[in-house]
């Protein structure tokens, strides 16, 4: 068990990965003598050599359809889209080909996608973006948004192993900042198993990817006068109806908290779920914080203003306590 | 004036013979030609029967340019054909039954009801199911040939489009990446003339599709996409040269849709005169006429061939008909795939 960062722990599994099984390759922009923009890939060329460690040219749908193309010839390709914001060109391959090749024609279409997301550093409105809930909306695409290191490395693996498209949204802003153990030993985290980050009482909040660590912080602000019982999803395609529902049969109070935008966001989903599957152990209505509806602005006090705050949480989650 | 190379008919059975055709498979390309015309003639029937839901659609004019490509790849050779291109299907050998299947929306089309048409593909002929987005196929076709190259595998994608998606940007991102890389895949333009109701001027600006080759670093051609044994010179020299080693290649079959987009349509935007002009040039009776003076090809065969079809045809129908309409019984189970199905015999 080594203490990784969350970078480090997503580029050894993908390294590892590529050393265990010949069929994984790595195609992306600058992946390879430059090593990914966050140097995910790293050195990865020098041991793979450029045929598996691909720098393409700056051309997302051929890199997506050209990773359908050779998931459906055997090969395991781990495409890298250099900012998560730049899925909007190859949205139409993920959605049009890869994720109804199956259900149309009985085509397996083994790909993943990393997804470098999220805001916090001044990206503005193409460099921050999680526009992971689009994708949910998708029949056929599986989508991972890891937060922790130990996640990030089982959840890659998971990916990487299954036979359908995936989505991996890996969070900048946990790149660096977040250090964890990581097992030293090669093992998956099955997609639709949420974590719970911190076990409570009172109040149920469901949230993934960099907003946990949002939420473990108002939680401990509040930890004297509330119990909240954090759900880390995980994964929200498959997500894991049932522990969000047994939690909140327990706490009968819901909170749900993504940085992306509000409306029509997976928080949405979650909130119509309990509605439909939990309204009778509701004591209050479920509570989104999310995002405004604009795109993610550049200034720091135009973004601070737009990511969630552990103050809006902890606003959020007092009102629910006091309703 | 064009920069693509014009390619010349072939004229005579010695270059049939030195492209590697012997008199036998020159008889299995017209019955291939025949096939894949009546395939679409008895799916039009079936379609005014009111047993093909939807709309249907017929690739009448691109027969010799669909067999005549399929003709020249090899056994593990893969492709993306579209919907014009039946004869491909017909090449790799699907059995005519699932195709009326397919149509009629049958269990056992190879899309099992969940989708129509053309939109079919059987795996095992090394054939990858087309979506409607066109050319969205072309990337998957230069990942094929990438997966190749990765491997070093001596096998060669082709990918399909029409010279009404060489407007978009799938077309330009496939060629590029595939023209940087000096990918093993050959890109086949099938050049109808119409997208839908669009003429190639309102398409494109440069005089040929095939013309653009250069901007990617590769050669084009462009090919009378009516002369079956010239589409099939040069998609062998083509698929070769790719394996090879030498990189794609843009063959642009010139044509005519000789039909509409869909039933539904009846072309009243193309000129009478362009039809009747390129009625002259039917494919199949081009073929029948050369092999008629070249290859004495004799009534007998001729209809010994063509009572072959027809009894395959009707048994074919039959077949597809006694298939069951789909129930919606597993149906969201088949959105995802299961580990097991990676075994299948593109992913070994």
């Amino acid at each position: 068990m080594a203490v990784k960062t969350y970078l480090q722990a997503i580029s050894d599994a993908l390294r590892d990965e590529m050393r265990r099984d010949k069929r994984v390759f790595v195609i992306g922009e600058d992946v390879g003598v430059y090593g990914g923009a966050f140097k995910v890939t790293k050195d990865f060329q020098q041991e793979f050599g450029p045929w598996r460690v691909i720098d393409a040219p700056l051309s997302e749908t051929a890199i997506v359809g050209g990773s359908t193309g050779a998931a459906i010839m055997g090969m395991r390709p781990v495409a890298e889209m250099q900012f998560a914001d730049f899925v909007s060109c190859a949205w139409d391959h993920l959605v049009t080909v890869a994720a109804k090749q199956h259900y149309r024609a009985g085509t397996a279409v083994p790909i993943v996608v990393r997804l470098p997301s999220g805001g916090g550093f001044s990206g503005g409105p193409f460099h921050s973006q999680n526009p992971e809930s689009s994708f949910a909306h998708i029949p056929g695409l599986k989508i991972a948004c890891p937060a922790t290191p130990a996640d990030a490395k089982g959840l890659l693996l998971s990916a990487i192993e299954d036979p359908n498209p995936v989505l991996y949204f890996e969070h900048k802003h946990l790149y660096r900042r977040i250090k964890d153990e990581v097992p030293d030993e090669r093992y998956t985290i099955p997609f639709g198993e949420a974590r719970i980050h911190r076990e409570g009482d009172d109040v149920t909040l469901v949230t993934w990817g960099a907003m946990v660590y949002t939420a473990d912080e108002a939680a401990k602000q509040l930890e004297d006068e509330l119990s909240v019982e954090i759900i880390d999803l995980r994964t929200i395609a498959p997500w894991d109806r049932d522990t969000v529902l047994a939690s909140v049969s327990k706490t009968s109070k819901a909170l749900v908290l993504h940085e992306d935008t509000h409306t029509a966001g997976f928080g949405a989903e979650i909130m119509a779920t309990i509605m439909e599957e939990a309204f009778e152990d509701l004591d209050a209505p479920v509570k989104r914080v999310t995002a405004p509806d604009t795109p993610v602005p550049f200034a720091p006090p135009l973004e601070k203003w737009f990511l969630p705050q552990v103050e809006d949480v902890v606003a959020g989650l007092t009102d629910l306590a006091a309703y | 004036m064009a920069i693509a190379r014009e390619a010349e008919p072939v004229s005579s059975i010695k270059e049939t013979k030195e492209a590697g055709l012997d008199r036998e498979d020159l008889l299995g390309i017209y019955r291939n030609l025949i096939l894949t015309r009546g395939i679409e003639e008895r799916g039009h029937i079936l379609y005014k029967q009111g047993k093909i839901p939807g709309s249907f659609y017929t690739g009448r004019g691109n027969e010799a340019a669909a067999v005549g490509v399929a003709t020249a790849m090899g056994p593990e050779d893969v492709g993306t054909p579209l919907h014009r291109d039946m004869g491909v299907h017909v090449v790799r050998g699907v059995e005519p039954w699932r195709m009326f299947a397919q149509f009629m929306g049958r269990v056992d089309g190879p899309t099992r009801g969940r989708d129509g048409n053309v939109h079919m593909a059987d795996d095992r002929l090394g054939l990858i199911a087309m979506v409607s987005h066109l050319p969205a196929m072309l990337p998957v076709a230069v990942g094929a040939a990438l997966a190749f190259r990765i491997r070093e595998e001596k096998r060669v994608a082709v990918g399909w489009f029409g010279e009404g998606a060489s407007a978009r940007g799938d077309t330009h991102e496939s060629m590029n990446m595939a023209g940087v890389r000096r990918l093993p895949v050959v890109f086949i333009c099938d050049n109808n003339q119409w997208a839908y109701s669009t003429p190639t001027h309102l398409e494109f600006a440069c005089e040929t599709i095939a013309d653009r080759a250069q901007a990617y670093g590769f050669e084009g051609v462009v090919v009378d996409g009516t002369d079956v044994l010239a589409v099939y010179r040069e998609a062998k020299r083509a698929i070769e040269k790719a394996r090879g080693g030498g990189g794609p290649t843009l063959i642009e079959c010139l044509t005519l849709r000789m039909e509409g987009h869909a039933v539904h349509d009846d072309a009243f935007y193309v000129p009478k005169e362009l039809f009747e002009e390129w009625a002259k040039r039917d494919p199949l009776e081009r073929f029948r006429t050369w092999l008629r003076d070249n290859a004495d090809f004799t009534d007998e065969e001729e209809g010994e061939i063509s009572e072959q079809v027809k009894k395959l045809l009707n048994d074919a129908i039959r077949k597809a008909d006694e298939s069951p309409l789909p129930e919606p019984e597993g149906e969201v189970e088949a959105v995802y795939a299961t580990p097991e199905e990676l075994e299948t015999p593109h992913h070994k």
